[in-house]
């Protein structure tokens, strides 16, 4: 409009969403903390070469089970110490975190991709399709999530590429169900009637007018899997049925290690620790999100 | 003397975006018996003045007040556990959705008698007889059987004859209604608004109608306060609110009914009710007011006196003519 | 006065209720046979309590429900069981404007967006700048300003969203206009700007309104015509000023004395109606209206009333005499 200039002055308008959001997730310190270690981590694991001072696993032979530099016989050439076979502990954990980060991204996207589908599916489908749905999903949801994992990677055979599969299969029926009910919840709104009045067809009607609506909690719940993502990928590395060696994998390098956990402590606990600050950052920002985008817990 | 007395009370919001004064400077006065509403549209900070009487605002609110005195006690001083004893005993509350202010999880019955428990010390048996002697009161047909319904089995008319049963259940002296027919049919709005005009004339209780609706208060009440972007603009009784508004803000929302037209165009209000960003300086109706002037833009007004029905003007307005400009310039 | 553009003729939308274990399905007769015709440049009113089924006759003349039985015939088209699937040209014709100015509008579409949607989807010929152009047009005609074209809906107020939805309404030049309440969830001072709105409109445009509402004063304001529903039942139809002036029905009566009159000076006796609205699951017999009637027959238990008179219709065995109406 070429007369837009001449408008007057706009007056006060609310704060946008972008930025009112941030207001809000500001409030939580717990979640900003957790947002700097995830982007600490994802800075790690994209220059991951440039950091880590070694090969993942290039083997030191004349030096193994060196202890971290602050220890008697540690020294600054490996600062967080060597593991069984002479490889650089540090290099091996800064690796490690491409490989959390690639598991977490493509598990997630794998588990929301489907579940999304499934669940809008099913939010718009006639019963029977919809109560297919969901039953299947509730026979997923029956099994403990690592003993289903383990058994369809046995199935699968043992790689980290199988392990994905089967943890983002074990996911996904979370967000079937939390986008069925959101879709649900947004169906029944007049703006989704009158979309169908100004003449949209059913796949727009679900993909375009409804979905973006119900994203909130789907962006919530990605970002918690994603920490269970990370740590169920851990846990079947450590039971021999994720990576397999030598990859380094944190979960892989505990199984690895397991024996030393008396003699050499670093080789264990480092790998553990580092699990352990991912996860809890990664559900500290999900707590921030949640607080943030879900109005109804939000305090007024 | 009065049963009521709220002088000077503000109530503000702490939001992400800064504070917001949801309540600015509302007097209140109610006297025993008395039948008094509390008129004007969404953001005028109706519901929050009378919530913050009752200390019902979530801990977001600040509350400051001159004067905040019901039945000879103070309630800005008293603790909590006081004002607990006249919440509830000899005030009372009833909300716009009768549905949702009722628990689900309990019987009518259980609900009335809970609140019986808690202020008096009838026996079991005592409460029972209460219970049906109220419901009765309230106009619900069977109430031996009506006690023992889940609050999904009764209608939105007879759920809030159950609201307004439990709110009487300790005779109390004075009974907030916030929009009480809002949510309900037009028929069944006649049957509960004759029901609550009964009860105040009836049992000399005194009466707080929170309302939008004009017609509702012409047809009921004595005394009319009408509130705009929580400011008290105009208090006034009714005969002459509705011959004779004195400030602008009255005279426009009147003007502007359906039924009060002259033809087929409805005088309107431009602009909306000022929010949280636009506040204006001085006056708060003035962007919106069509006698406003350099004056209504740049200072605050002050109440008038009790024969211009206290108009929060500058220039109250005496049969639709801007008063004092004269003197002014 | 010019053709009608819409005619329903025994319009009836049933619904099935799964009646649970070991209970038979019930049916819920949400409109049961309402006839009207809805004329260009003229406001048909329909009046009714909540679950007289004023918002089910809203989706079934918008074709969103197709009608249980009856005929709906617009622009001299008989609607078919699919209603107006496939076929634009139809779809183009009713466009409906919600009461919920806050649920009615897409929170992640901008206005523009939400504006152009309809010519998107029905009418593929129009070119990309020829869609802003005229929904920047529609912004202008509602009274919003151009820049508030690229907002998003949380930065409007009511009444300026449920102008919103009045120009997306419009954007593909209907000829029909259903608005379900559209003024009751806004405050006094913006209803009139809406009101005024949509009465320039109809001026404009030549718009057909069916307009639904509970509030009598504003249809008393806005309406030609007038229909009161009862339990999905027309219970009385006629010009504005016969039927304030001179209703007939005892519920049509009633419903007008229980309406509260912004007049200190007028305060009047009410008809008292004892009791609710029956579930439209189990309608009583004969007439629907007589368990709450005060002017109720034996014949009024058994017989249903049928839709009676000439231009000014009521379905009563015992209407209220004419001479006692002019009291009201």
């Amino acid at each position: 409009m070429t007369d837009a200039a001449s408008q007057p002055a706009r007056p006060a308008v609310p704060p946008s969403r972008l930025k009112e959001f941030w207001s809000s997730f500001r409030e939580n310190r717990g979640a900003v903390i957790g947002l700097f270690v995830f982007l600490a981590f994802l800075v790690v694991a994209a220059f991951a070469p440039i950091l880590a001072p070694y090969s993942p696993t290039e083997q030191y032979r004349d030096a193994l089970l060196v202890p971290p530099f602050w220890q008697d016989g540690g020294s600054t050439r490996f600062l967080l110490g060597t593991d069984a076979v002479g490889r650089d502990l540090l290099s091996r954990l800064i690796y490690g975190a491409r490989f959390s980060f690639f598991i977490g991204v493509i598990v997630v996207t794998l588990a929301t991709t489907l579940g999304v589908l499934l669940g809008v599916i099913a939010g718009f489908a006639p019963t029977w399709l919809d109560t297919l749905i969901m039953r299947l999903m509730d026979i997923v949801l029956s099994f403990p999530s690592l003993l289903l994992a383990l058994v369809m990677v046995a199935i699968l055979g043992p790689s980290l590429l199988n392990a994905m599969i089967a943890i983002s299969i074990v996911l996904q029926p979370h967000f079937v169900r939390l986008t069925r009910a959101a879709v649900l919840a947004e169906r029944s709104k007049d703006y989704v009637t009158a979309a169908r009045v100004a003449g949209g067809r059913p796949l727009r009607i679900m993909f375009r007018t409804v979905l973006p609506n119900c994203l909130a909690p789907i962006i919530v719940q990605a970002a918690l899997s994603f920490s269970t993502a990370v740590l169920d990928t851990a846990a079947l590395g450590f039971l021999g049925m994720g990576a397999q060696p030598p990859t380094p994998e944190w979960g892989t390098m505990l199984a690895e290690s397991r024996e030393f956990i008396l003699s050499a402590w670093w080789v264990v606990t480092f790998p553990g620790l580092c699990i352990l600050v991912t996860v809890l950052a990664i559900n500290l920002m999900g707590d921030g999100l949640r607080d943030a985008l879900d109005p109804k817990l939000k305090r007024s | 003397m009065a049963l009521l007395e709220i002088r000077n009370l503000s109530v503000e919001f702490a939001t992400h975006s800064g504070k917001f004064r949801a309540v600015d400077g509302v007097d209140v006065t109610v006297d025993e018996g008395e039948l008094l509403a509390i008129v004007g549209e969404s953001g005028s900070g109706k519901s929050v003045s009378m919530l913050a009487l009752m200390g019902l605002l979530p801990w977001t609110a600040t509350v400051t007040a001159d004067k905040l005195e019901f039945d000879g006690h103070d309630l800005r001083k008293i603790s909590a556990r006081a004002r607990r004893r006249i919440i509830g005993k000899d005030i009372s509350m009833i909300f716009q959705e009768p549905i949702s202010s009722l628990n689900p999880a309990f019987t009518i019955g259980w609900q009335i008698k809970e609140s019986l428990r808690k202020h008096t010390n009838m026996s079991r048996s005592q409460r029972q007889d209460r219970a049906v002697e109220l419901m009765r009161q309230v106009g619900i047909p069977a109430p031996e059987k009506r006690l023992q319904a889940y609050p999904h089995q009764l209608s939105g008319g007879m759920s809030q004859r159950a609201m307004i049963a439990m709110a009487l259940a300790n005779k109390p002296k004075l009974l907030i209604a916030d929009e009480p027919t809002t949510a309900l049919d037009v028929t069944i709005q006649a049957q509960i608004l004759e029901l609550l005009t009964d009860l105040q004339k009836n049992s000399g209780m005194a009466l707080v109608l929170i309302t939008h609706d004009m017609g509702v208060v012409a047809e009921t009440v004595q005394r009319v306060q009408v509130q705009y972007a929580g400011q008290r603009v105009e208090l006034q009784e009714v005969d002459g609110l509705f011959e004779n508004p004195h400030h602008p803000y009255t005279a426009a929302l009147l003007a502007a009914l359906p039924e009060r037209a002259t033809e087929k165009r409805l005088p309107t209000i431009p602009g909306v009710v000022p929010g949280q960003f636009d506040r204006p300086q001085g006056c708060l109706f003035s962007p919106r007011c069509s006698f406003a002037d350099a004056r209504c833009i740049a200072e605050r007004p002050t109440p008038a006196g009790h024969d211009l029905g206290y108009a929060l003007c500058h220039y109250p307005l005496i049969d639709g003519q801007p008063t004092g400009k004269e003197n002014a310039a | 006065m010019s053709e009608p553009i819409l005619t329903a003729k025994n319009l009836k939308r049933h619904y099935e209720v799964k009646g649970g274990f070991m209970k038979p399905n019930a049916i819920v007769r949400a409109l049961d046979g309402a006839s009207f015709s809805l004329t260009p440049g003229k406001t048909l009113a329909v009046v009714g309590e909540s679950g007289s089924g004023k918002s089910t006759l809203a989706r079934v003349v918008t074709m969103i429900e197709s009608p249980t039985e009856g005929e709906l015939t617009i622009g001299g088209r008989q609607i078919g069981p699919n209603g107006a699937a496939g076929d634009r040209d139809l779809r183009a014709m009713v466009q409906i404007v919600f009461q919920d100015p806050y649920g009615s509008l897409n929170p992640r579409q901008t206005i523009g967006q939400t504006l152009m949607e309809p010519l998107l989807l029905n009418r593929p010929d129009v070119s990309a700048q020829e869609r802003e152009k005229r929904a920047r047009e529609m912004l202008t005609m509602v009274g919003l300003r151009p820049e508030h074209f690229d907002r998003y809906p949380h930065m409007f107020s009511g009444g300026q969203r449920q102008r919103v939805a009045v120009a997306r309404a419009l954007m593909l030049e209907p000829k029909i206009l259903v608005l379900d309440e559209p003024v009751s969830a806004l405050d006094l001072s913006i209803q009139s700007q809406v009101l005024n709105l949509l009465m320039d409109l109809q001026e404009r445009m030549d718009l057909a309104y069916l307009f639904i509402s509970h509030d009598l004063s504003v249809v008393r304001h806005i309406a030609d015509e007038v229909l009161v529903l009862y339990l999905g039942q027309p219970v009385e139809i006629g010009p504005k000023e016969v039927l304030f002036e001179e209703p007939r029905h005892p519920y049509t009566k009633a419903l007008l004395s229980a309406t509260p009159v912004a007049d200190p000076l007028m305060r009047k006796e009410r008809i008292k109606l004892t009791g609710e609205l029956p579930s439209p699951m189990n309608k009583p017999d004969g007439c629907s209206f007589n368990p709450r009637c005060w002017r109720k027959l034996d014949i009024c238990t058994s017989v249903e009333p049928e839709l009676q008179g000439q231009g000014h219709c009521f379905a009563c065995h015992n209407p209220v005499p004419e001479d006692e109406t002019a009291a009201a």
